[in-house]
């Protein structure tokens, strides 16, 4: 087995609120290798996001680690000084977001802020920076990218901004993308050309995906394994094909019961405990 | 048997006025869109963002005027009626919306966002309207300590049950539900949905389903159309359309939707718009089954 890429180990995140504390991540581990992309799923609150800003370090006040590792290209992510892990974040470990209109900056050219990613981290000048963002735009198959970069975002359609997006996230040619719901906003026509991208590039420049999601749709698309959480913890993880077809805990067996077009009974099936949405 | 809702020839057009010397343009957002419900069916209205289902379905409760057309309700066209006979229709046409989130008032009780309705079309003295309330809420599976809670403090999924409860209050007999449970977690969507197939059941309600989501529409409806940029492009026996799509658009539409099992081969029809004529008319393709091609 090749030595992971991203490896958490027993991560734990607190909010410490004025009365009680939540713990919204609960002892996770999983790792991913190169090149391999990694499903996490689970519904609202489950901590999946969370998980996500951790890794990167982004998590805002009252959040904070209280405990695990997170080791990533061989170092603990959560010992290093803020100025190593700015070199990381960005540029080694990128993210896309859902909502590409208050991801992208309304008053910035989108090629200038493609270019700033590069320049930020040092990795391009000023001119080169702006040769590559077309050649970036090209690479997520905007037409007519050497015009399309003097655009700004509210020029584009919401799959373009997410191309965009996409873009921005590799310029730096990172080894691991964090993608949070990169396609639930989308129409599902658009939402199959993002996805088809996705795959393109991943094989292109062999990169690995923590893929976060509550579709199970776009899992089974898009997945070599899974991790499936709840309140928190990881209750389940295996490869893709095992966890959808023979899923082992009762939660991921209630979750994949509700979803429709998988079982003809769908309106009869019993759900699991835990899925209620009556208090 | 004349069906419970029938709209003919429906048409909405916005007018965005450009600048001052240049003629205003026509969105045609709903352009001569047809189809009739009958009595317990569950009809299904699908189509992606900016495709006109969800104008379709605010015109036909005139919550927005459509500009021409007509929407015949049990064989009367309610866009002919006077202010105050509207007022009455509505009692048995309701809209169920889909963000809980922004579409209940925070700052009322659910009890009073649930008794509202009564209370404005007058109907019965405080202590009957409070005993319907409690009959609601247990109906939607809510508890009666909910009665005093404000909708923050409740789940989506939660909200979205009191948001059914308002819009049953008046016994309607045809429910509009604009991507009502859209924003739901899978699993909470799940007992939603089956929650108003139960009370069609219970309360012979019929439902205009609105929705993006295409699995969910080939399980719950028994007929579905698909609306393509204002028009309806193909419509029949969901059993019938989904086997058989026959209009391109209706085709790339789901070939998008990601398969279930990792194994399915991704057969993706990519839609291309120089391939139909956007005006030909809806024909017969099948048994029950018409679309635009």
């Amino acid at each position: 087995m090749t030595a992971p890429l991203l490896d958490v180990r027993n991560l734990t995140v607190t909010f410490a609120g004025t009365h009680s504390t939540v713990t919204a991540v609960d002892d996770v581990s999983f790792h991913i290798a190169p090149g391999e992309t990694l499903g996490l799923v689970g519904e609202s609150g489950s901590g999946k996001s969370v998980t996500a800003f951790a890794i990167l370090r982004l998590l805002q006040s009252p959040g904070r680690v209280t405990g695990g590792q997170i080791f990533f290209e061989g170092r603990d992510l959560l010992s290093l000084p803020e100025r190593d892990m700015r070199q990381v974040r960005g540029a080694r470990i990128s993210l896309i977001f859902q909502e590409p209109m208050t991801a992208l900056n309304p008053v910035m050219r989108v090629g200038d802020q493609i270019g700033e990613a590069l320049t930020v981290h040092g990795m391009a000048s000023r001119a080169e920076a702006r040769q590559r963002a077309v050649e970036l735009l090209d690479a997520v198959h905007i037409p007519n990218a050497g015009e399309r970069v003097r655009d700004y975002a509210h020029q584009l359609s919401g799959g373009m901004r997410q191309r965009v997006m996409i873009a921005i996230a590799l310029a730096c040619r990172p080894a691991l993308v964090i993608a949070d719901e990169p396609t639930t906003a989308l129409d599902v026509t658009i939402q199959a050309q993002v996805l088809d991208l996705l795959r393109e590039l991943r094989a292109t420049f062999n990169l690995a995906l923590l893929l976060i999601t509550h579709d199970f749709g776009v899992i089974a698309e898009m997945a070599d394994r899974v991790a499936v959480m709840n309140k928190g913890s990881l209750v389940e993880q295996g490869p893709v094909r095992q966890v959808l077809r023979a899923p082992a805990h009762d939660y991921t067996r209630g979750l994949l019961a509700a979803v429709p077009g998988r079982d003809r009974n769908w309106d009869q099936t019993p759900f699991a405990p835990g899925t209620s949405d009556r208090r | 048997m004349t069906p419970l809702l029938d709209v003919r020839g429906l048409v909405k057009h916005f007018v965005r006025k450009r600048g001052l010397f240049q003629p205003p343009s026509i969105v045609k957002a709903v352009d001569d869109v047809s189809f009739a419900i009958h009595e317990g069916e569950m009809f299904g209205l699908v189509g992606e963002s900016g495709s006109g289902k969800s104008t379709t379905g605010r015109c036909i409760l005139r919550l927005i005027e459509p500009t021409a057309g007509e929407v015949l309700f049990r064989g009367e066209n309610v866009l002919a009626f006077p202010r105050e006979r509207m007022r009455l229709a509505r009692r048995d046409m309701q809209i169920v919306f889909q963000d809980p989130y922004s579409s209940l008032n925070p700052r009322m009780r659910a009890g009073d966002i649930v008794e509202e309705p009564l209370v404005i079309h007058g109907l019965g003295a405080r202590a009957e309207r409070r005993q319907r309330v409690a009959e609601l809420f247990e109906m939607v599976g809510l508890e009666p300590d909910h009665l005093q809670r404000y909708p923050h403090q409740f789940s989506g999924g939660q909200r979205q049950r009191i948001g059914i409860a308002r819009a049953l209050a008046l016994s309607p007999a045809l429910v509009i539900a604009d991507e009502a449970v859209s924003a739901l977690d899978v699993s909470i969507q799940a007992q939603v949905v089956r929650l108003m197939l139960e009370l069609r059941e219970r309360l012979k309600l019929t439902y205009l389903f609105i929705a993006h989501d295409l699995r969910l529409v080939e399980h719950i409806c028994g007929r579905v159309a698909v609306m393509y940029l204002g028009r309806i492009v193909e419509m029949g026996d969901t059993s019938a359309l989904f086997a058989n799509p026959a209009h391109p658009y209706t085709r790339a539409l789901l070939s998008a939707v990601p398969a279930l099992d990792p194994d399915t081969p991704r057969d993706r029809v990519v839609l291309d718009p120089r391939s139909f004529n956007p005006d030909a008319p809806l024909r017969a393709v099948g048994a029950a089954h018409v679309a635009a091609v």
